[in-house]
């Protein structure tokens, strides 16, 4: 008896997870080529860009595309193009700093007041609701005017407004596990509250949250964008998708679709996470009916 | 459908494999099992846990479980091959020709619906019945099970009534449209042994006098010997062996039926056989608990010995888990105090050193809950050892292999998840993470009421000669007079919150027994036939 498991041999963490990505449905194939060709591009984009980021190149501005410029340039005589890759740069890193402070933020409190109960979590409870209350992005223009538009504040202020909506699923799935048999053996065992949260809490509540990490990036990258369009969010001469759109939107009274190439860039870019993001939901609810 | 005859089989089962798919691979779980029932007739399944028995009473209404499939063979239900036809026209049979009593009736009620509106839906949807003509019928069954005020029954809910009624409530929706065949799969393996009893006569009440056959899926034999007329024993998805119920209990042929039929009579030992009793290690002193108002304990006067088991015996409701959960900090009394090792144990577990923490530890009835699924076995049982022992590295890993050797694991189980364990290779590492922190005592809270038979005893007898070789003491909560008997030194036997009677085992067991104690021990089935005929005569008389 008792070794009807014996025979299985336990697979390598890699080759799991790439057995994985080979039964992913084409939607979520085509979202990982996408997110990495984006994340290719970020990373390398000094030694792509034909021009640099904030070198004017041209006394025309806002000429026409040409085999010189191949999306002509922007207000200044710009290469749009050099300005583009770098825009994927900027945009997509301060996106994933603010996420991962949020996500770091939002979760350690959620298992915190899941863990602790009581007059502590009413209290962190009622401040994110205050929070959540108050429409995201006239909070940010409102928080930015008083302390200046800065990237650090940038950052800041929406990854403190993203953790809410972190703090809301970590502390309800960690609600759920911290009532289970082996968070109270680890309380009786004499460990630290941290121990318990790291180590005993949040690898169970992962699942639920990564698909959120996901969506989350997607939010931040589109307010950034949109804050950048409205004027207060990344400032020039730093290359941004959204400011880019607001600097060149008069041509396209003339017909001319370039400024809409990076709006299509950010909806690209949304989408494909989207793809990623539905994908790793549908695995974490197939996890839990498998038991 | 064709016409039967008076003596054709209700069911017929020929040759049936059943596949499941795990991993991505189908694996035979059911393989060629061939039976049939005689109307009035009750088929006992007999089987450890994963040996297929529900696989095949879930087949016997047409029904597999997600990820599983039928490969072969045939199951004829009054003459209609159900694995033959569209699940539409199966549906309508389910219920009506063919009905299912699940183990916890708990979860199988909506607790949103009256009683009477979820056992008589099916007859009004399907059996053709008005309203009016199901109630009627409810209300007769309500009585035929004895059930209490058959009137009214219907109109309380789920939680309104206890664990005993609910099973039987489920036991009158499976009558009512007459099924010809009912499928019970363990109806009373979650219930306390003096509710077990009431249910037992209930189910055989009802069999007898509407004259159904039945499938009866348990891994009780004592149960089964009551209930059955025949019985197949599985293994494996196979059925090694099936014989008259009288027969087999008196001369099992099989290897693995004589097994399971001997685990079942484990030696009690004589108390003082293992481990010497020292002094007092722990005594409970006038304890007393609430829950907001309500006394869950009342004056719990109670000692251990160093080297001594003490078994808690007692219904769910009686008290004896939150001792267990007083001891070990997670609940304060509201009155009296614990003294352990000659000092006052301090109430709330973040009052306590990390040194008396060590000293007291705990195992779950469920392994299932009580292992992180997502730690290795490594980390699970390392833990206490870097925790209360500063081992790291090398020493720790000689250490967690030397301890899954210690509760009779390879060291190769140490790279596992819990997932990929079986149920009694689970508990194990449960009691090799106690046992990592080198206690003087261990609460044992039901921790092989889970289990399998066979998987039970080899636990107990790992936990007795780990006794003999540690001289650690434990306090066993467990509502299975069997286990008691087989493991313990002295038994303390609770009800509603009190202890009822306390003692050596001998003397506990043995008559004149306080009167609670004396229902307990009667209500424990024997393993032979015609123990619940003598009940039921003793009642009627």
């Amino acid at each position: 008896m008792d070794q009807s498991f014996d025979a299985r041999s336990v697979p390598g963490r890699l080759t799991r997870a790439l057995r994985l990505i080979g039964q992913a449905p084409l939607t979520a194939k085509f979202g990982m080529v996408v997110v990495a060709a984006y994340a290719f591009v970020a990373v390398f984009a000094p030694w792509l860009a034909p021009y640099d980021e904030v070198e004017v190149v041209s006394r025309i501005p806002f000429d026409g595309w040409s085999a010189e410029h191949l999306l002509g340039t922007d207000q200044l005589g710009r290469d749009f193009l050099s300005r583009l890759i770098y825009g994927a740069r900027n945009s997509i890193s301060i996106a994933l700093v603010t996420t991962v402070i949020s996500f770091v933020i939002g979760c350690l409190l959620g298992m915190f007041a899941a863990l602790v109960g009581g007059i502590v979590d009413q209290i962190i409870s009622r401040i994110v609701d205050a929070l959540m209350s108050v429409p995201d992005l006239i909070f940010i223009l409102m928080i930015l005017s008083i302390f200046g538009s800065s990237i650090p504040n940038l950052i800041l202020i929406i990854a403190i407004l993203t953790s809410t909506r972190f703090f809301r699923i970590a502390r309800a799935a960690a609600l759920n596990v911290a009532s289970l048999d082996f968070v109270e053996a680890a309380k009786v065992r004499g460990e630290s509250l941290l121990w318990i949260s790291v180590n005993e809490i949040f690898p169970n509540i992962l699942p639920l949250i990564l698909s959120e990490l996901g969506m989350r990036f997607c939010f931040i990258f589109l307010s950034i964008a949109a804050l950048s369009f409205l004027g207060v969010g990344i400032q020039p001469p730093t290359a941004e998708w959204g400011s880019m759109v607001r600097d060149n939107a008069a041509l396209i009274n003339m017909g001319d679709i370039t400024p809409l190439i990076p709006a299509a860039a950010i909806a690209f870019l949304a989408i494909a996470v989207n793809f990623v993001v539905d994908w790793l939901l549908n695995r974490a609810s197939g996890l839990n009916e498998e038991g | 459908m064709t016409v039967t005859a008076e003596a054709a089989p209700v069911l017929e089962v020929r040759d049936l494999r059943i596949d499941a798919k795990s991993n991505d691979r189908w694996s035979q779980i059911v393989k060629g099992v061939s039976f049939a029932i005689r109307p009035g007739e009750v088929l006992g399944l007999v089987g450890e846990s994963g040996a297929g028995k529900s696989t095949i009473g879930l087949a016997a209404l047409g029904y597999l479980r997600p990820g599983a499939r039928a490969s072969g063979g045939t199951v004829r239900l009054l003459g209609t091959e159900l694995l033959a036809i569209p699940e539409e026209e199966r549906r309508p049979l389910r219920g009506t020709k063919v009905a299912y009593v699940a183990q916890s009736a708990q979860a199988a009620f909506n607790p949103a619906h009256r009683l009477m509106d979820q056992i008589t839906m099916v007859a009004v949807d399907r059996g053709g019945l008005t309203r009016a003509v199901a109630e009627k019928r409810a209300v007769d069954l309500f009585a035929a099970l004895q059930l209490p005020d058959p009137q009214s029954f219907g109109s309380r809910y789920p939680h309104q009534v206890s664990g005993g009624q609910l099973q039987r409530a489920m036991v009158a929706m499976a009558m009512i449209c007459n099924p010809a065949l009912i499928v019970f799969d363990e109806p009373t393996t979650a219930l306390d042994v003096t509710t077990q009893v009431e249910v037992l006569i209930s189910i055989r009440k009802v069999i007898e006098d509407f004259g159904v056959a039945a499938i009866y899926i348990t891994h009780d034999l004592a149960v089964v010997a009551q209930i059955a007329h025949r019985v197949a024993v599985l293994r494996y998805g196979e059925v090694v062996e099936e014989a008259p119920i009288a027969e087999i209990m008196d001369n099992p042929q099989h290897p693995y039926t004589k097994s399971l039929w001997a685990v079942h009579e484990m030696p009690a030992e004589p108390s003082g056989a293992h481990g010497a009793k020292g002094q007092p290690l722990l005594s409970v002193e006038t304890l007393s608990a609430h829950y907001q108002d309500f006394q869950v304990l009342k004056d719990i006067e109670l000692a251990i010995g160093r080297g001594e088991t003490v078994a808690l015996v007692g219904e769910s409701g009686s008290g004896k888990s939150t001792l267990g959960r007083v001891i070990t900090g997670l609940k304060e009394p509201s009155q009296g105090r614990i003294v352990f090792d000659g000092k006052p144990l301090p109430e709330k577990v973040r009052q306590r050193s990390l040194e008396l923490l060590r000293r007291i530890q705990i195992i779950y009835q469920s392994a299932d809950t009580a292992l992180n699924p997502r730690q290795t076995v490594r980390k699970i049982v390392g833990r206490p050892l870097t925790l209360y022992q500063g081992l790291r590295g090398a020493a720790r890993e000689a250490r967690v292999a030397e301890l899954l050797r210690m509760v009779e694991l390879d060291e190769t189980h140490a790279d596992r998840l819990p997932g990929q364990l079986s149920g009694g290779q689970k508990q194990r590492v449960a009691i090799a993470r106690a046992l990592a922190a080198g206690p003087d005592l261990i609460i044992c809270d039901e921790i092989t009421s889970a289990l399998d038979k066979v998987v039970q005893a080899e636990v107990l007898r790992m936990l007795i000669g780990l006794q003999d070789r540690l001289g650690v003491s434990y306090l066993f909560i467990t509502h299975d007079i069997e286990v008691v008997r087989a493991i313990a030194d002295r038994v303390v036997v609770m009800q509603h919150g009190g202890i009822v009677e306390q003692g050596g085992k001998e003397e506990v067991f043995s008559p004149p027994h306080a009167p609670y104690t004396g229902k307990l021990l009667a209500s424990v089935p024997d393993m032979a036939v015609g123990w619940l005929d003598r009940i039921m005569a003793a009642r009627a008389v």
